[in-house]
């Protein structure tokens, strides 16, 4: 058996899969990957189930070295990445498989214009705790002793197998349109101003910004009167958008607290949330208001994109074969086709 | 009653705006409504003070098909019986040094510290609702001489099992983590184990009152629970034998 030796954890990197459901009643947060298809999307391309546990990685900076064996693993992510064999370091492209033979290591430069990429390892699996395996620190929760991941962790993994490696061709591409959000559930706690403010300025993502939740920055929202600027808490959601007294919004995610004494002036929309979680400090975030039959709509297409993309995993190179599916998808989108993609 | 959005995964049955045991009983009366009763797409339900969240799945289910099924069943809670939790007796150490606050807390109360202790112990909370940390569970109400607004400045580190009071509520801290509650003592019981079939100790609905102990056997009773001598449903009381 193989093992993934954590050489450097980066700026943060956690064991996480589809998350825990059932345990808010009792104030533990669902966590797990903050980009629910780049976990999908990864795992598909190196052979594990589609919600196995994986690696998410959180900014960049990430190393992993394959010992006792040869491993496979593929990331899922725009991330800019690095094969360090005996040879040297080449780049290599993410959104395909990949093996690394014993001694070698993968390298996480940075995450590209985003924050997240999924690291998916063949073989990799985690007890799950209270029927996840994601990682929780705050109440030691699962991933590696319920921490996220520390240089030297080494990671019971499969040994590579001989079989083609697999690539997703034409990834999802970034969407830079705004952020939709359903107003509510305390939206009547603010101003018609505030709404209209809310919807029509440009927030910075500030460095506050982890797997708890995302503080911005912007024109103070202004709440109704004093008294509309606290409620008697009641439960919040990943996506739910706190406005505390100071008017600035903080959007809670995967691990933020089940309940809160803040009025929520929207919800992101689920199809939106890992792009808003994806945003990098600095960055600017756009919000646009729908009603929830038309995010439920949006929820639908967003999981028929992933459906989509997941048919399209293949053998690398194709060995001959015409992979038309991809061919057909390129040949809408840009009208090109790139002969020297498989590289 | 009120119906409010929380994105395309969750609406939020709303009973009222306020910390009130009726409030929290048409909660309660609504959750069990719903566990007993199949729901396409349900993921889970987040009960609070005075609000019942429904989590659901989007692509099982739609947000018109869940009102359309959560209607008669909001209907029917409102005239359904209270639901009677358990009734625990746990142990407290209180003041000294695992109750930092209790002698500011009596000075600003104009109590003595035996009169705070004696009056947080001697009343019955409800617990109205579990959230902020896993397990963490929100009790009330503390007696009128005791409720006193949060600290204005939060510690960083609240240790693990501190009993802490704000507001009109009282809370045992399962983890160490930052708060601005008032440190009055410790309980040794552990609230939250994620090895046990319920990994929190309380759950919304049930009733707590606290039961001073000294330092020693607040140590003894430590000891016991972390090699697994004790198990915490002893302090767990059957609701007939309490009424």
């Amino acid at each position: 058996m193989s093992r993934l030796e954590i050489k450097s954890p980066g700026a943060l990197a956690s064991i996480q899969d589809a998350g825990r459901r059932g345990w808010r009643r009792i104030g533990v947060p669902w966590a797990g990957a903050l980009a629910p298809h780049l976990l999908r999307i990864a795992n598909t391309l190196v052979g594990n189930a589609a919600q196995a546990p994986a690696i998410e990685c959180f900014d960049g900076g990430q190393q992993f070295v394959a010992r006792d064996g040869a491993v496979r693993l593929a990331v899922a992510g725009n991330a800019q990445l690095e094969h360090l064999t005996a040879d040297g370091r080449q780049p290599v492209a993410a959104w395909r498989s990949l093996t690394l033979a014993e001694g070698e290591t993968l390298r996480v430069v940075h995450t590209g214009d985003g924050r997240l990429a999924v690291v998916a390892v063949l073989g990799l699996d985690g007890p799950p705790v209270l029927g996840s395996a994601s990682t929780y620190g705050r109440a030691g929760l699962g991933g590696v002793d319920g921490r996220a991941l520390q240089a030297g962790d080494g990671l019971p993994v499969a040994d590579a197998p001989p079989t083609p490696e697999l690539q997703l061709r034409s990834p999802p591409e970034a969407d830079p349109g705004p952020i939709r959000v359903v107003l509510g559930p305390q939206a009547d706690h603010f101003t018609a101003e505030a709404i209209d403010t809310f919807l029509a300025t440009d927030f910075t993502i500030t460095p506050e910004a982890d797997r708890m939740g995302v503080r911005l920055s912007g024109p103070a929202l202004t709440h109704r009167d004093a008294a509309a600027r606290e409620i008697v808490s009641d439960a919040t959601v990943p996506g739910a958008i706190q406005v505390p007294g100071n008017g600035q919004p903080i959007v809670l995610l995967v691990d933020g607290q089940t309940a809160g004494g803040y009025p929520k002036i929207a919800t992101v929309i689920s199809a939106d949330l890992a792009r808003l979680a994806d945003r990098k400090p600095g960055q600017t975030v756009r919000f646009a208001a729908l009603g929830v039959v038309e995010a439920e709509a949006l929820a639908r297409a967003a999981e028929q994109a992933v459906g989509d993309a997941l048919r399209r995993i293949a053998p690398v190179g194709g060995e001959g074969m015409i992979d038309l599916d991809a061919l057909y998808t390129r040949n809408l989108l840009s009208g090109i086709i790139d002969g020297r993609e498989d590289d | 009653m009120r119906m409010l959005d929380l994105g395309d995964g969750a609406v939020t049955i709303e009973f009222g705006e306020t910390i009130d045991p009726a409030l929290q009983a048409r909660v309660a009366a609504l959750d069990v409504a719903i566990a007993q009763a199949p729901v396409a797409g349900l993921i889970e339900t987040v009960p609070t003070f005075r609000s019942l969240t429904v989590i659901y799945d989007p692509l099982q289910t739609t947000r018109a098909e869940l009102d359309a099924a959560l209607r008669p069943l909001i209907d029917a809670a409102d005239h359904a019986p209270a639901v009677d939790g358990r009734h625990w007796r746990l142990p407290a150490c209180y003041g000294g040094a695992f109750g930092p606050d209790l002698d500011e807390v009596a000075t600003t109360a104009g109590l003595t510290p035996e009169a705070v202790v004696a009056a947080h112990s001697q009343t019955d909370y409800v617990v109205y609702m579990l959230g902020f940390l896993p397990g963490f569970p929100f009790m009330g109400d503390v007696p009128a001489p005791l409720q006193l607004p949060r600290r204005s400045e939060p510690r960083v580190r609240v240790p693990p099992g501190s009993i802490a009071i704000a507001t009109g509520l009282t809370a045992i801290y399962p983890w160490e983590s930052p708060g601005g509650w008032h440190l009055l003592g410790r309980c040794p019981v552990p609230l939250f184990d994620a090895g046990r079939d319920a990994p929190a100790l309380l759950a919304a609905g049930d009733r707590v009152r606290f039961t001073p102990v000294p330092a020693d056997e607040f140590a003894a009773l430590a000891a016991d629970l972390a090699a697994g001598r004790i198990d915490p449903q002893q302090w767990c009381t059957p609701a007939q034998e309490q009424a």
